[in-house]
């Protein structure tokens, strides 16, 4: 049987986070191909349900990334996006999801290194933890 | 399903236009593009996707106003439940409040592989016995604590409070410890699937456990294990309220309370009262209670209205003007403290109450409490 490879997604905001993802992309910073960007104009406009949802449609890992508290572009977008993440955190924790599913991560614009190093970090961790306990709602099989 | 079946199921057809529905809705008299008797009779009309396209066909509350005043017995709430799950089948979701994250934790829910750490608060101060007959429907409270931690609404000071009553009238229930949401935030949304799933994993654990009646805190779950689980499940068990509990308690030996001096008034929740026709218990309770004066507001018992949003569904200005007047009706009774025997009219009315700035500054202020806290506080200690 083929290695189980984890499903990532990562909400990252698009003044640090994607910038970071694309600086790593052209200067060739290699990291695994488990992960899907998406791509959001600051982390505080994260709400709880784009986390659930994306675990309810298949995600094994979701990273929720953005500016350091002093980048960001909205003033305080990653005050409100911890508020909020803690709050999933606790959610996902009664609900029996294992705490390390869930990132929060912060990645300026230079740091392509550090974006390709957590991905990758999060792959290893993710393939010792198996598939996600929701992964049976997924319905169709998408090939990574 | 398709419409014609739903106007059969809940004889819509009998609907003589008369207008009574709208003349009563609570909605209606907010918002008016919302209208029970236009949504009627454009589906005798046969237009569904006007119907089922219609972003007011999430605003109805289910509430049962319209249907109690309806001289054909026309059931509009089912009506609409129905039209909901066809619009569903058409990916329309509908607008859902705190962004339908009560809706998604319900389908995360149904993963048959999850271990959920649902009772993790629970202390050793609360007796519960794995042996017992009596049930304690837990609910979504765990769930609530951390959604609602910013309008200072604690669900589980809920759930402690009616452990702490059940042992001091001596139950000790059992817990679940794998019970999943009893699907009705699901059902009223027209998620007809995940609320199947939902339910028989709930009958299914109910049956291991082997007990003889469910108590519920919570009106909603209440309503759903009375009403809507025989239509889908076997369940073979009593279900039962708090607060009728409590009543039958009373009735029965007489139960100790210590004096409380306080001027209450009372909230009917929708599922409680007019779902279930729920009124006079928790009243009893409320007028047992020594030094507890019992006032009630302008629209009370099953004239009572809406906390605004039900299933949490279409939480909009509409629904907050709402529950700006149900708080005035609630303050000018002159009472001190608002009862309530719902999490969900706690947690909106709470809503209503946070300061959001300017605007907000004249929302009326009265502190408000479930019924399970006032009796426990009453009961006192345990001996």
């Amino acid at each position: 049987m083929a290695e189980f490879e984890p499903r990532i997604i990562a909400f990252a905001c698009n003044w640090c986070t994607y910038a970071a993802a694309d600086l790593a992309g052209t200067a060739r910073v290699q990291y695994p191909p488990n992960v899907y960007i998406v791509r959001l104009m600051c982390s505080g406009m994260i709400n709880p349900d784009y986390i659930l949802r994306a675990f309810e449609k298949g995600a094994d890992g979701v990273i929720v990334s953005g500016c350091h508290y002093t980048d960001c572009h909205y003033i305080d977008g990653p005050v409100k996006c911890d508020a909020m993440f803690a709050k999933v955190s606790k959610m996902m924790h009664v609900l029996g999801l294992e705490d390390e599913r869930l990132r929060r991560e912060m990645i300026s614009t230079s740091e392509g290194t550090v974006f390709a190093r957590v991905v990758k970090e999060f792959v290893d961790q993710l393939k010792k933890l198996g598939p996600s306990p929701f992964s049976s709602l997924r319905k169709e099989k998408v090939a990574v | 399903m398709n419409l014609e079946d739903i106007i059969q199921e809940t004889k819509t057809y009998y609907c003589l236009e008369c207008g009574k529905c709208t003349s009563v809705c609570p909605v209606a008299k907010y918002d008016p593009s919302f209208s029970p008797r236009a949504i009627i009779e454009g589906a005798l009309l046969g237009f569904e996707d006007e119907l089922v396209f219609n972003r007011e066909l999430f605003s109805c509350l289910t509430c049962y106003t319209c249907k109690q005043e309806c001289p054909s017995d026309v059931d509009f709430p089912i009506f609409v439940r129905k039209a909901r799950s066809i619009a569903q089948d058409n990916g329309q979701r509908g607008i859902c409040a705190h962004s339908g994250q009560l809706q998604s934790l319900a389908r995360l829910m149904t993963s048959p592989t999850i271990k959920q750490k649902r009772l993790e608060w629970l202390s050793k101060e609360y007796s519960v016995s794995e042996n017992s007959d009596v049930l304690f429907w837990v609910g979504c409270a765990p769930y609530f604590e951390p959604i609602f931690e910013d309008i200072e609404f604690r669900a589980l000071d809920i759930t402690e409070a009616s452990l702490k009553v059940l042992n001091l009238l001596g139950i000790e229930p059992k817990l679940l410890p794998d019970e999943k949401c009893c699907g009705h935030d699901v059902l009223w949304t027209g998620d007809i699937e995940t609320f199947k799933k939902l339910a028989e994993h709930n009958a299914a654990q109910i049956k291991e456990a082997g007990v003889k009646k469910i108590v519920f805190s919570c009106p909603e779950g209440y309503r759903t294990f009375k009403l809507d689980y025989p239509n889908y499940v076997d369940l073979d068990c009593e279900v039962q309220h708090i607060s009728e509990l409590l009543a039958e308690k009373i009735e029965q030996k007489g139960v100790k309370f210590k004096e409380i001096n306080k001027k209450v008034t009372y909230q009917d929740p929708c599922r409680l009262g007019r779902h279930l026709g729920v009124y006079d218990a928790p009243r009893k309770v409320l007028e047992s209670i020594p030094g507890i004066e019992l006032v009630e507001m302008k629209h009370s018992g099953w004239e009572s209205i809406c906390c605004g949003t039900s299933a949490w569904t279409n939480c909009d200005s509409y629904s907050n003007m709402l529950r700006t007047d149900r708080l005035s009706e609630a303050v000018e009774t002159g009472a001190e403290l608002l009862i309530t025997t719902c999490p969900k009219c706690q947690t909106h009315f709470r809503c209503a109450m946070v300061d959001k700035g300017e605007e907000h500054r004249s929302t009326p202020r009265i502190e408000i409490m479930d019924l399970a806290n006032l009796v426990a506080n009453a009961m006192g200690e345990r001996k």
